[in-house]
This record gives structure tokens, sequence and C-alpha cells, in this order.
């Protein structure tokens, strides 16, 4: 019954694919680069950005989209809805922005934006069709933040892409990351930079298959 | 008379070198936490909501939980919901360090498919090992593929 219905959706997905939106969503813990690469991306095919960036941690703090975004690679094109998440942490202390020179007032309100930032990014999981999990390749990548998102897509049975941002920094470590997720795709980029990114647009082609 | 004055100086640097030494043996000012051990014998028959409050009760108490087995991936996601909740609402509580190891020496296909029925009769993984603890005492867990280290607030 399963292999009848995946056979219709299939069929009915090469027919109308095309024209049908994808929902793609960033994922990571904070300060990976999400809205670096969807910045990247968006302003590549829209000429529009998506969102700040920052070198303070938190600096996405609500779900922040971007619809009709048509990807054109190799002669082939496809639309997104772009969704780039606030940064999934299991800790937030306004006193860490304290060292980026922000006001006390401040990095409390900035803090509890931040808990309802990742209780709302938790929440649009479900309705992704896609996720891109970005992480810093200079960090370690075996943090539980990032393998409970993987564990939770996976449940849903949604489609994933690892990308090891940062690429162009010295520390960074790419065979860390695709040795810490040997049954993903690894993709190595620096969104600051713009390198790699026909590897990361064919990678999202070829999983948009599996949508 | 100078002897005196010599033998003074001599235990006045023993006490200072002891000091040191006995700076290097402890670990700084760390008060108030223990740590605790849950079988998962004392969460199986726990609804997820209440397995998530009753860890989130022990972690709040200033204790690092060292948990048999390992929670489902939807259980983590609502610890993290949680957890968010919670520092919003409680003072002084920043959060939790969470990590979780299990074993990864699953290439033999027999091994591999014996403990897929484990985990399946149990409802957890018993070779995984959950360690969470409150974010103002557990500074980082820093993890390997085959060992966490535990890093304390000062």
């Amino acid at each position: 019954m399963v292999k009848v219905f995946n056979f219709f959706k299939k069929v009915f997905n090469n027919l109308f694919g095309n024209n049908r939106e994808i929902k793609l969503g960033f994922y990571g813990p904070p300060n990976a680069g999400k809205t670096s690469l969807a910045n990247r991306i968006c302003k590549d095919f829209t000429g529009e950005e998506i969102g700040s960036v920052s070198k303070i941690p938190h600096e996405t703090r609500n779900v922040q989209f971007k619809e009709k975004v048509e990807i054109e690679y190799k002669g082939k094109k496809m639309t997104f809805k772009m969704v780039d998440t606030p940064g999934i942490a299991t800790k937030i202390d306004y006193e860490e922005f304290l060292k980026y020179k922000v006001k006390k007032k401040e990095a409390k309100i900035r803090a509890k934006e931040a808990t309802q930032g990742i209780i709302e990014s938790i929440k649009w999981l479900d309705d992704m069709d896609m996720v891109v999990i970005v992480l810093d390749a200079t960090e370690n990548p075996y943090n539980q933040v990032n393998i409970t998102i993987i564990g939770n897509l996976v449940a849903r049975k949604i489609p994933v892409l690892i990308v090891a941002n940062k690429i162009d920094l010295k520390k960074a470590d790419l065979k860390k990351v695709e040795a810490a997720f040997p049954e993903y795709e690894v993709v190595g980029i620096s969104a600051k930079y713009g390198k790699n990114l026909e590897e990361f647009y064919e990678a999202i082609f070829s999983l948009s298959k599996k949508v | 008379m100078v002897n005196k004055k010599v033998v003074k100086r001599k235990k006045f640097i023993s006490k200072k070198k002891l000091k040191k030494k006995a700076s290097k043996k402890t670990i700084g000012k760390i008060h108030g936490f223990s740590i605790q051990f849950l079988p998962y014998s004392e969460i199986k028959n726990l609804e997820s909501e209440a397995r998530i409050k009753k860890i989130l009760d022990i972690v709040s108490e200033n204790n690092i939980l060292i948990l048999q087995g390992k929670l489902k991936p939807e259980e983590e996601q609502k610890l993290i919901s949680d957890t968010m909740t919670m520092i919003r609402h409680v003072n002084g509580f920043s959060g939790i360090e969470l990590a979780t190891i299990s074993h990864q020496s699953e290439v033999n296909l027999w091994v591999k498919l014996r403990n897929s029925i484990a985990r399946f009769i149990s409802g957890s993984d018993f070779g995984a090992v959950t360690i969470i603890g409150p974010a103002t005492i557990v500074k980082e867990i820093k993890k390997d593929p085959s060992k966490i280290e535990l890093l304390l607030n000062r």
C-alpha cells in the first residue's frame, strides 16, 4: 500500500514538481552561518537578503523566510521557500552577550528572545520538506544538539544535507565533520566568500528528488 | 638570634608551598552540587512528558544526572524546548549541558541486529549513557565518539 502511494507521489511530483515550492529549512547551532548561507543564496537569485548577520550569538531570534526563491543550476530550475531559523542551543545566559559589549538590559532582552526563538525553531521542524544543517567546521561536530536535530529529521523522514561552513578558516576540519556523520552527504563551503557553492547546489538539487 | 630568623623564614616558605600544592589538588570554588545516577527502570514506565519533568527537576536542583540509556530524539527535542521555557521562568537557571554516548562498534551485522532487538524489547539503548547537567555548574561537555569530558564552571 505504502509502495503504491509512494509511486503515485513520485509520478505527481515529476509531473508538477517544478511548480511546487519546496520548504527548505536552515538549521544548526548558533553562529554556524545559517543566515550567511541563506543570504548568499537569496542575494544570488533574488537580489535581496533574508536577515542580518553578526558576530554576537543568537543574532537571528525569529524564524525568517523568503518565498519563491527560484534557484537555477545547470539549466534546471527549482522554487524554494527559504526558512532561516534561530540557532538551537541547550543553554542561554545573558552574561554571554555582555562579552560582546551589549548592555545588561539589552542582553537580558536578547536572552529572553533567544529562548523563544529556539522554541519556534523546533516547532517549524515539522513543516520542512528538506533541511540543510549548517555546522561550523571549526567546532566539534559531536555536539548533542546536532545529533538531536538530525535524529528528529530522520524520525520525520525529512531529507537532510549537512553543510560544514567556514572552510576558509585554518581551524576548519571537514574530515572530522564527515567522520561524525558518515551516513550523510557533507558539503564543505564558505558562505562568507561563496566558496564551493556549486557543490552545494548540486547536492540540493539531488536531495530534492527525495522530497 | 640569626638562626631563629632563618628558621622562621623557612617555616613561612614551607606554608606558602603547602598552600600552592593544596590549590593544585582542589577543583576551585565549586559548591553545592551532587551527581545522581538514574537507572532506566526509574523512568521506563513514565510518559515522555513525565520523563522530561523528572530530569529537569533533578537538574534544576544543581545535580549532574547520569542516566542509563538514552532519550528518544523527540524527547531530546522536548527537553530542549522545556529547558528554554524554564530559563524564561526560573531565576538563575540558564539551561543545561547534555551529551549521550553509545557504543559505536556495531560494524558486525549480527551485533547490529542483536542490539536492535534489545532496544526494541527494552525501549532504550542500555549500552548508552546520557549526562545532563545544569549550565551553571557544567561549563561544557566535550564529546568525542568514544569519550565524554565534563568541564565544570569555577
